[in-house]
């Protein structure tokens, strides 16, 4: 399967990725409408530690401890890639308190949303990688999962 | 073709009947299901009650879940009793089912209190079943005055669940302060107050002496009318069918990290068990979703053949009122770091090198972090223990493990 992956090396920390990726899910067509003056709600964040800086989004787990610990039956795997039913979802954060890796947020409601590679939304390939300056942030098969 | 039982049907239940489907495809599984529902998550009851699900949705699976799993369920049925000698499960109705292997999925019952006077309440309920929630939403209306016994998990959900379809709630427990199991007096004042905002009364540190029919009388002397009553004291594991079976049990079910009971060929998943805590290195009663889950999945991949070790169980709960949430983990022991602004605590606990709990309210951002920190036992001295202290992030961990993380498959 394909799936995000990051050189931290390359990362320049510009936050571009989260923009991208917010702009990606609104729906909207103009980037300027969609984000200007608003807060935002990528699926997406930057990590940063000194001179690190690096993006975290859903790893997409062969065995995801969010799917066995959402308690509205919300999140599930859709063949390789973990989604999150927002009908269903009832913002308890469950699934934020097990992330290992801190990839889950709720929205601006609190309700729950993920990266789902933006199979689904106008972007069809993930923005984040698609809009990275540096190639820090690659769309690609690296082997099976462990 | 092996023969699967499972006891229960709930989410141990349904995480058994994915384990055994990950091993074995052909088997016979019948789940001996008390309810007449299919599988649903308990605590989405309360948010019934609110309005944020429904009956359509609160489903736990999809609606062809046990078709697509092969599974026969039982609805309505309960087992009374277990031979396993002969490995047989008797029914309430006298019917019985043959099993290679099977499953205790029970999960807990509320634990009923014994109130001077309770016989003489005319409308009162637990709150632990999709039944209790609808009894109960046709039990009030906007003049109710509810008053819930126990400032515990189900009490304070259930409040907030039915607030705006009442008139008024009033929650009383005889602890000093809410969640007393889980939080100190500050934490827990934090989430009281912002269920006091949102209208819920709360007689804390006071306990019913008697109800005379729609009169409470404290102990304290006052009293209080209501018009419906709901008990959520607590809860307790459902372990009698085992016990009686000859299983060994202590508060709940004993089972190894296989999930295997002390008799051949039964196991047991959920909150009716007792199991490996890795934050304590005890056994524990960890009643809480994801270890039912994670529980039950290993139960049925072993019951099936398969080898899958549940040892990274840790006691855990994410609970919010009206925006604010609290997330507590592990166990309390050893040095803690502390954090505060107004409307915020996060206090981590660590001991012997390893993160062993936290306390987050207000502050619950990648708390995960945390989490599988206390689950996977992490080294701190193999972190930057204090960047991780000011907020959870994987930048902590050292380089290495960042590239296996972001790097590659997981």
């Amino acid at each position: 399967m394909k799936r995000v992956f990051v050189n931290e090396e390359w990362c320049l920390g510009c936050h571009l990725c989260e923009y991208n990726c917010a702009f990606a899910n609104s729906g909207a067509k103009d980037m300027v409408l969609a984000l200007k003056d608003k807060p935002i709600y990528p699926r997406i964040h930057i990590e940063e530690r000194e001179s690190i800086t690096y993006a975290v989004s859903c790893r997409h787990c062969k065995d995801p401890i969010c799917v066995k610990s959402c308690i509205a039956g919300a999140l599930s795997k859709d063949g390789e890639v973990i989604k999150v039913d927002q009908n269903k979802c009832v913002g308890c954060l469950t699934c934020v308190m097990v992330c290992p890796y801190g990839a889950l947020a709720p929205n601006e409601g609190g309700v729950m949303q993920k990266c789902e590679l933006c199979l689904e939304n106008s972007c069809g390939e993930p923005a984040c990688v698609k809009g990275c300056p540096n190639r820090a942030i690659v769309y690609e098969e690296r082997g099976e999962a462990l | 073709m092996k023969n699967y039982v499972i006891i229960g049907n709930g989410i141990a239940a349904a995480g058994c009947i994915e384990g055994i489907r990950s091993v074995d495809g052909e088997g016979k599984i019948t789940v001996v299901s008390g309810e007449k529902h299919p599988v649903y998550c308990r605590p989405l009851i309360s948010y019934y009650l609110e309005g944020r699900t429904d009956l359509e949705r609160i489903g736990y699976k999809a609606p062809d879940f046990y078709e697509r799993m092969g599974c026969k369920v039982l609805y309505g049925a309960k087992a009374i009793s277990i031979d396993s000698k002969k490995r047989k499960i008797t029914l309430d109705d006298g019917s019985t089912l043959s099993y290679d292997a099977a499953c205790i999925a029970t999960g807990s019952l509320p634990f009923l209190p014994g109130f001077e006077g309770l016989e003489t309440v005319p409308k009162k309920y637990s709150f632990m079943t999709l039944d209790d929630a609808l009894a109960l939403e046709k039990a009030v209306d906007k003049s109710s005055r509810v008053l819930i016994i126990g400032a515990g998990m189900i009490g304070l959900k259930c409040a907030e669940g039915i607030r705006d379809r009442v008139q008024s709630v009033t929650i009383c427990d005889l602890a000093d302060h809410l969640l007393p199991s889980v939080l100190d007096a500050e934490c827990a004042g934090l989430l009281q107050e912002r269920m006091e905002d949102n209208g819920i009364r709360f007689i804390m540190g006071d306990s019913v002496a008697e109800f005379q029919g729609t009169k409470a009388v404290l102990k304290s002397g006052g009293t209080l009318d209501f018009d419906v009553l709901v008990l959520a004291v607590g809860v307790r594991p459902d372990a009698a069918l085992a016990k009686e079976a000859g299983a060994k049990t202590d508060r709940g079910i004993i089972t190894d990290t296989h999930m295997k009971t002390s008799l051949p060929g039964l196991y047991a998943a959920g909150d009716c068990v007792e199991s490996y805590d890795a934050a304590t290195n005890s056994i524990k009663v960890l009643a809480n979703l994801p270890n039912a889950s994670m529980q039950g999945f290993a139960a049925g991949a072993n019951m099936a053949g398969g080898d899958v070790v549940c040892d990274k169980g840790i006691m855990m709960n994410s609970i919010g009122f009206y925006g604010l949430h609290a997330m507590t983990a592990g166990s309390y022991e050893g040095e803690v770091y502390e954090e505060k602004t107004e409307g915020s605590v996060k206090r981590l606990y660590y001991k012997d090198d390893l993160l062993k709990g936290f306390v987050l309210v207000g502050c619950c951002e990648r708390a995960g972090i945390y989490t599988s920190m206390i689950r996977e036992k992490t080294p701190l001295s193999s972190i930057d223990f204090d960047l991780m202290k000011k907020g959870a992030t994987t930048a902590a961990f050292p380089k290495e493990v960042r590239h296996r993380k972001f790097g590659g498959a997981v």
